[in-house]
């Protein structure tokens, strides 16, 4: 009893915190979405000045201009991220191909913003799940563009088979080297990945910084750019300009579904996952933690590093000074709403993406900020993770009061 | 005159559970009366409502025959009831002064602790109950019985009148266990009441005046030590007969499957705590590793099993040389190790049972082929040995943290009895749990032993070595005091070896300058 609530006490905030925050249920998640939404409007009302003056007028007036101005925000909030219902409807019953394509823009345009979603939520989640704070994916982001695009200017003469491929696999070495560095010196000094990561993340920010204003720079620009990635190098793009969606995406939604098959079905991913729900186990059981460790930290590090690949081989083809790119963190978000389970930051990835991709539309028809929509995800989190964080605190405070119905709550009846 | 406690029909639900169902028990002034119950029956439950801790459903508690509300640990206090929780509550760089004057402190000249006034009450106490305690003293130089008599002052400090003692036994040597029992029936002299909660049915038939037997939260009956048999004791607590001495063949020795030389270890700390210790086990027999809880099993455990590198000496298993082996490679060579701390070292809690079962053997065939797992072969592992080793269990999917301790114990033993093992470690393996789960994993080690497997097992449970070891060896302070042959030991001697006293008939190395005694 002793040992059990030492172990309980060695345990740190973060690994209960996972373990009751993978607790919730879907119904809470569901909700949790829901309730962010009804709080982001709230917000919206109360952010805008037409409100006030309405109100000045008369009662009614004031909430049927609440109720207009949140409508007209998440209705171009859809139209942003979807496209215009009516407008498809009519596109594909005239069956002109130009049409349907400008009616699916905004859709196609929201994939093309899930993309480097997908890749960095299944690097946390990959992280997560061997019980690693993987706080840099940013970096891992930044190092996987610039590799990535270097091989995509440098490299001449490649058929686009090999070019791509070969730049990819640059992106994801890069960021599994900016994984790996964490990942090695938590297991040889016992340095917190969370310190670590956040550290790599400055390393990468800066590195870029020089590589962009001068040994990469492109001597014709007048700006800090670096040259434009060569054609062969270039992610396919399915339609033509404007529309960016390219394979990248599917690449993404491949990487989510193998990281499932790794994690849940072959003995590396069992290893993974033993390591990070019960170190002493997984020591007891003879896994070799030292390696899983570090390997979990690469392969975050390298799925994230493709994010950067993908975008800057998919979407930019070309590396600016406009650095921040805010995947990292928006990342973690979207694993821990995804329950760290890689065919849920599938769908995590699509919401974030969406609502990133339509918030654009939302600021120019319906004047709300952007920022309402990092508002939105910030209430999301929060009501999934502060019940968690308070029966996180209570196990911490109070292991004894909690052993005492355990026994017997556990008696046959139940289990 | 009314009885001094009195609870009327408490009652109390966690979801999904009844832990009290309509509990009546009454205590008279100046009894003991003891709590009998396995883990889980609702006596903690009962004693934390008691006690303030948690609010009852249903039910009323008398004290002196007026009725009162208890609403937390202060108004216990209030009421004259003190507890001594089976872990204690005392802050070790503390005298004992100051840990018994916390939250109760005696000032003088407004506001300045009068630590004088509080050490003349505390020797005064000392002495009426002759607990032999020095309030000057440090706490952490204090062996655990007196830590408890510590405890045991804070309530009568505070006035108390009833005490709950909560398994008050499981930390103490027998030679402890008999002190604190003359205690009590101090205590009891000077009209103080006890409830003394346990599930250890000699303690009970030797201190008590009064019996009650508590199963799956309700009352089931009372009774008395002169009424009462253990072997009815321990039915009437099961709810079933239950076999009290075990049938154990006769030792049929075969080869040397492990041989420690000279073994020192030391902990997280740095402190040597396995400190040159030897000793050979043979296929066939079970070597009991006897002593007080922190005397170095826990290191000497670890370093069997590669968990930790030992700092000198060598460790043979099978003819191998495994002192810097890894843990994969000491299971692989055929051990079976069943933690100390099942929860933190043994099991994956948040996993199912099905990836637990197969913890140390995923890797092999059936369970994976290349690096793909085979659900389907690790299913079918789970639903056979669930059966097999009768894990209860609503399904094999169900995660192991929803088991109750005896079952997540036959996880683990399932898990290390279905390989072929010729060593096997077990730790504490009863520890926690109810008779009828303790039963059946005696009765599993010991067929274990018969089909010729080696067996080290260590434990505090001078009742568990005793019934089970071929021969016994006692550990105190890192070191292997003696190896003695089962039969030819008594448990009072036993007793005194675990606290580093060797009685001269039985000794065969004994190092007299090495060993102190304790400072009780």
């Amino acid at each position: 009893m002793t040992n059990k609530k030492t172990s309980d006490g060695k345990r740190n905030f973060l690994s209960i915190f996972y373990e009751e925050l993978s607790r919730s249920s879907l119904t809470i998640i569901v909700l949790s979405v829901i309730s962010g939404f009804v709080m982001g409007g709230i917000l919206v009302i109360l952010t805008a000045p037409e409100v006030y003056k309405a109100f000045g007028t008369s009662f009614v007036s004031g909430l049927s201009t609440s109720w207009n101005i949140v409508a007209k925000t998440y209705s171009s909030l859809f139209l942003g991220a979807i496209g215009n219902p009516a407008r498809i409807a009519e596109a594909l019953g005239s069956g002109d191909r130009a049409l349907i394509l400008k009616a699916f823009t905004p859709f196609l345009e929201s994939l093309v913003v899930t993309t480097p979603y997908l890749f960095t939520g299944v690097a946390v989640a990959m992280g997560f799940r061997a019980g690693l704070f993987n706080i840099g994916a940013e970096g891992q982001v930044l190092v996987g563009a610039i590799a990535a695009g270097w091989a995509g200017w440098s490299f001449t003469g490649l058929s686009p088979w090999i070019h791509v491929p070969l730049a990819m696999l640059i992106g994801a070495l890069a960021g599994g080297l900016w994984g790996f560095v964490p990942g090695f010196l938590k297991v040889k000094t016992g340095a917190h990945e969370v310190i670590t990561t956040i550290m790599m993340n400055y390393v990468a920010y800066y590195l870029i910084y020089y590589l962009i204003a001068a040994p990469l720079r492109d001597p014709n620009e007048v700006t800090p750019k670096t040259p434009w990635v060569l054609e062969s190098a270039h992610l396919f793009r399915f339609f033509p300009d404007p529309i960016r969606f390219h394979f990248g995406f599917f690449i993404a939604l491949m990487v989510a579904i193998l990281a499932w098959y790794i994690l849940f079905k072959t003995t590396w991913g069992y290893e993974l996952r033993t390591v990070g729900l019960n170190p002493n186990a997984s020591r007891y059981a003879g896994m070799n933690i030292t390696v899983v460790t570090i390997a979990a930290m690469a392969l975050s590090g390298a799925i994230a590093g493709m994010a950067g690949a993908s975008e800057i081989l998919g979407v930019t083809w070309r590396q600016s000074q406009a650095l921040a790119t805010g995947y990292g963190f928006d990342s973690i978000a979207l694993a821990l709403l995804a329950q760290n389970h890689p065919l849920g930051v599938i769908l995590t990835a699509l919401l974030f993406g969406f609502l990133r991709s339509g918030s654009r539309v939302m600021q120019l028809s319906a004047g709300t900020p952007v920022y309402i929509i990092n508002i939105l995800q910030a209430f999301i989190i929060l009501f999934i993770a502060a019940p968690a964080i308070i029966r996180t605190i209570f196990r911490l405070k109070q292991p004894a009061a909690k052993e005492a119905p355990l026994p017997i709550s556990l008696s046959e009846k139940k289990s | 005159m009314p009885p001094i406690l009195e609870l009327k029909g408490i009652t109390k639900r966690f979801p999904g559970v009844l832990a009290n169902d309509h509990i009546n028990i009454k205590l008279e002034k100046g009894e003991i009366l003891a709590l009998l119950g396995e883990n889980g029956a609702g006596k903690t439950t009962l004693m934390n409502i008691l006690y303030g801790l948690y609010k009852p459903d249903e039910g009323e508690i008398f004290i002196d025959g007026k009725k009162v509300e208890i609403t937390s640990p202060i108004d216990a206090i209030r009421s004259g009831i003190g507890m001594v929780h089976q872990h204690f509550m005392l802050i070790p760089v503390f005298t004992v002064t100051e840990n018994v004057m916390l939250g109760e402190e005696y000032t003088k000249y407004g506001g300045f602790l009068d630590r004088k006034k509080a050490a003349d009450r505390i020797r005064e106490i000392s002495e009426l109950y002759k607990l032999n305690v020095n309030p000057d003293d440090l706490v952490e130089n204090l062996p655990v019985g007196l830590q408890q008599r510590v405890e045991i002052i804070k309530l009568l400090f505070r006035n108390a009148d009833i005490l709950i003692m909560d398994e008050p036994t499981a930390v103490l040597t027998p030679q402890e266990v008999d002190e604190l029992f003359n205690i009590l029936k101090i205590l009891v002299e000077q009209g103080k009441s006890i409830i003394f909660i346990t599930h250890k049915l000699r303690e009970v038939m030797e201190c008590s005046d009064r019996i009650e037997v508590i199963r799956l939260g309700k009352v089931v009956g009372s009774t008395t030590p002169a009424e009462a048999s253990p072997g009815k004791l321990a039915t009437m607590m099961v709810g079933r007969e239950v076999d009290l001495i075990l049938e154990k063949n006769p030792c049929n020795l075969c080869e040397t499957v492990l041989t420690v030389e000279k073994l020192s270890v030391r902990d997280t700390l740095n402190r040597t705590v396995v400190d040159g210790v030897s000793f050979e086990l043979n296929g066939g027999e079970i070597l009991g590793i006897a002593g007080v809880q922190g005397n170095g099993q826990t290191e000497l455990v670890r370093a069997l099993t590669g968990l930790r590198k030992p700092t000198s000496g060598k460790i043979t298993l099978l003819g191998k040389d495994v002192s810097r082996s890894n843990p994969r490679r000491i299971t692989e060579l055929g051990t079976a190790h069943i933690p100390e701390d099942r929860q933190k070292d043994g099991l994956v809690l948040a996993s199912p049972i099905t990836e637990n079962l197969v913890l140390n053997t995923y890797f092999h065939h059936p369970f994976s082929k290349g690096i793909v797992l085979q659900q389907l072969a690790i299913n079918e592992n789970a639903t056979e040995l669930i059966q097999k080793f009768d894990v209860r269990t609503p399904g094999i999917s169900t995660l192991v943290h929803s088991l109750s301790g005896g079952n997540q114990q036959k996880v683990i033993i399932a898990r290390e009895f279905s390989r072929p093992i010729k060593l096997l470690i077990a730790s504490q393996p009863t520890r926690g749990l109810d008779v009828g789960s303790i039963e059946y994993i005696h009765d599993r080690i010991l067929e274990k032993r018969d089909q010729g497997c080696a067996v080290l097992l260590v434990s505090t449970e001078l009742d568990e070595i005793m019934q089970l070891a071929d021969r016994i060896a006692v550990m105190f302070r890192g070191k292997i005091l003696t190896i003695v042959k089962a039969g030819d030991v008594t448990k009072e001697e036993l007793g005194l070896m675990m606290a580093g006293i060797i009685p001269t008939v039985h000794s065969e190395i004994v190092d007299s300058t090495k060993t102190r005694e304790l400072v009780t």
